[in-house]
C-alpha cells in the first residue's frame, strides 16, 4: 500500500468521489462560521474601524494563491519524474483556482487600501509580486490551452512551472530591493510563533484559513475528476470514430 | 559548437531583417516616448533609464521566435538534436547567437539613444555596463521561451506572455543600476545582481530549454 496507488485514475476517482462532499461540506461550514464570526462578532479595530474585517478574505486567499502554485510545482515534479497522469491533471486543475485566489487577494487588498492607504494600488513589493504571480498563472494556463497533445502540454507546462517558480521567487526579492513598500509585515509569522493579531481576531482568521485550504482541496479534487472524465470521453470518441 | 555559432550568425546577417530590425525597433520605441509624454527635458531625463531598458527588452523579444522556428520548419532542428552535440549545448549556442545579433547591437546603440532622451551624463557608463551584463540573460530566457513554443502555430503572442514575466528581475536590477548611476549613487549592487541573474540563466536554462525541445521534437 503506497501513496502511488492513488495515481491510478480509477482508484483516484473511487477515493476522491466520496471524499468531496465531506471536504466541501467542512469548507463551507468553516467559511460560514469563520466569516460570520469575523464579520459580525469581532470588535472594530481602534484605528482601522470595520475595514479590518476584510482580512478574513484577504489573508486566506493570498495564502492559497501561493500554496496553489506550490502544489502545482510539486505535481509537475511528480509528473516529470513518475509520469502519473493524475498528477499532471491535478496541476492543470489547480491553476484556475490559483488565479481566482490571486484575484481575490488583489481585489480585497485594493478595496481595503482605498480607505486605509488612500490609494487602490501602490507599487509595493507584495502587491507587485502578486501581480507577477497572476501573470505567471495566466501564462501557465495559456500554454495548457495552446497545445493539443495532452502529454506534450503536460511536459511543457511542468517545465514552465519549475522555471517560473524560480523566477517568481527571484521577482519577489527583486521588487523588495526596488521599493520598500507600504504593505505591513505578516500578522501570523509561522516560523517565529510571535504574532501581532489579538486572539479576538486570530481565531476566526485561522478558521477561515483552514476553510480556504479545504475549499482549495475540494475544488482541486472535483476539477481533477472532471479532467480525468473529459479525457476518457475524448479517448472513447476517438475509438468510436475509428 | 563553434560551427553552429558561425552558421547561426551567418544566417542572421545574410537572411536580412532580423539583424537590423531589432535595432530599428529599439530606435522607434525610444523616439515614440517623447511623443507620448511630451518633450520636457526634465521628465525625459528622469524616465530615460527605464525607457531604454524596457525598449531594449521589447526589441530583444521581437526576434525571439526566429531562434528555433526557422530551424524547426526546414528540418535542421531534428538534425541538430541527433548530432553528437548535446541539445543543451545547442540551446546555449542559440542563446549566445541571439545575444550577438540583438543584445550586443542594442547595448552599443543605447548610449546614442540616451542623448535623445537627455539622460544624465553620469548614467552612460552604467547603461552600457548594465545592458552588456543584462541582455545575455534576456537572450537565454527568450531561448527557453522559444523552445517551449517552437511547435505551436501561433506561438509568438503566447511566447511574449510566457517570457515577459520572466524578464522582470533582470529589468528591475538593470534599470535600477542605471537610475542609481544617473542619480550619482553607487550602482555596483544592482549591477552585480544583474550579472548573477545572467550567470544563473546560462548555467540552468539550457537544461530547461533542451528538455522543452526534446518534448517538442518527440
Amino acid at each position: 500500500m503506497s501513496i502511488w496507488e492513488y495515481a491510478n485514475p480509477k482508484k483516484f476517482i473511487a477515493t476522491s468521489t466520496p471524499l468531496v462532499p465531506w471536504v466541501m461540506g467542512l469548507a463551507v461550514a468553516g467559511l460560514v462560521v469563520g466569516l460570520v464570526w469575523g464579520f459580525f462578532f469581532t470588535p472594530d479595530d481602534y484605528r482601522q474601524g470595520s475595514t479590518v474585517k476584510i482580512i478574513y478574505l484577504h489573508v486566506p486567499a493570498a495564502l492559497m494563491a501561493i500554496n496553489a502554485w506550490f502544489m502545482m510545482l510539486v505535481a509537475s515534479l511528480i509528473w516529470l519524474v513518475r509520469r502519473h497522469h493524475v498528477s499532471a491533471l491535478a496541476a492543470r486543475a489547480a491553476a484556475p483556482i490559483g488565479v481566482v485566489m490571486t484575484l481575490i487577494a488583489l481585489l480585497t487588498g485594493a478595496i481595503w487600501g482605498q480607505p486605509m492607504w488612500g490609494t487602490w494600488w501602490a507599487w509595493d513589493p507584495r502587491l507587485t509580486s502578486f501581480l507577477i504571480l497572476f501573470l505567471f498563472y495566466l501564462g501557465y494556463i495559456a500554454l495548457w490551452e495552446a497545445i493539443d497533445d495532452p502529454d506534450t502540454a503536460a511536459d511543457l507546462t511542468s517545465v514552465l512551472c519549475i522555471v517560473g517558480s524560480v523566477f517568481a521567487v527571484l521577482s519577489r526579492y527583486a521588487v523588495r530591493f526596488w521599493n520598500q513598500g507600504l504593505h505591513q509585515g505578516t500578522s501570523v509569522p509561522v516560523a517565529t510563533g510571535g504574532r501581532t493579531v489579538d486572539d479576538v481576531f486570530f481565531v476566526p482568521l485561522v478558521i477561515c484559513m483552514v476553510a480556504f485550504g479545504l475549499l482549495f482541496v475540494g475544488l482541486v479534487l472535483i476539477r481533477t475528476t472532471t479532467e480525468i472524465r473529459a479525457r476518457r470521453m475524448r479517448a472513447l470518441e476517438a475509438r468510436m470514430r475509428r | 559548437m563553434i560551427a553552429l555559432l558561425k552558421r547561426d550568425l551567418a544566417l542572421a546577417v545574410r537572411a536580412g531583417g532580423g539583424f537590423g530590425l531589432g535595432l530599428a525597433f529599439f530606435l522607434i520605441v525610444v523616439v515614440l516616448v517623447p511623443f507620448g509624454v511630451g518633450p520636457e527635458a526634465a521628465v525625459l531625463s528622469r524616465i530615460a533609464p527605464g525607457i531604454l531598458w524596457v525598449a531594449a527588452l521589447l526589441a530583444a523579444l521581437l526576434s525571439l521566435d526566429r531562434i528555433f522556428a526557422l530551424d524547426f520548419e526546414d528540418g535542421s532542428l531534428p538534425l541538430l538534436a541527433t548530432s553528437p552535440l548535446p541539445l543543451e549545448g545547442v540551446a546555449l549556442i542559440k542563446g549566445a547567437a541571439h545575444w550577438i545579433t540583438t543584445g550586443l547591437p542594442l547595448t552599443l546603440a543605447a548610449p546614442a539613444l540616451g542623448f535623445l532622451l537627455n539622460m544624465a551624463p553620469g548614467a552612460y557608463l552604467w547603461l552600457l555596463l548594465s545592458l552588456a551584463l543584462g541582455t545575455p540573460a534576456l537572450s537565454m530566457i527568450g531561448t527557453f521561451g522559444a523552445a517551449l513554443t517552437v511547435g505551436l502555430r501561433r506561438g509568438g503572442l503566447l511566447m511574449s506572455l510566457l517570457v515577459l514575466p520572466l524578464y522582470v528581475p533582470t529589468l528591475i536590477f538593470g534599470a535600477e543600476a542605471v537610475q542609481r548611476g544617473a542619480a550619482g549613487l553607487p550602482a555596483t549592487t544592482p549591477l552585480l545582481m544583474v550579472a548573477g541573474i545572467t550567470l544563473g540563466c546560462y548555467a540552468l536554462l539550457p537544461f530547461a530549454a533542451a528538455a522543452a525541445l526534446r518534448v517538442n521534437l518527440r
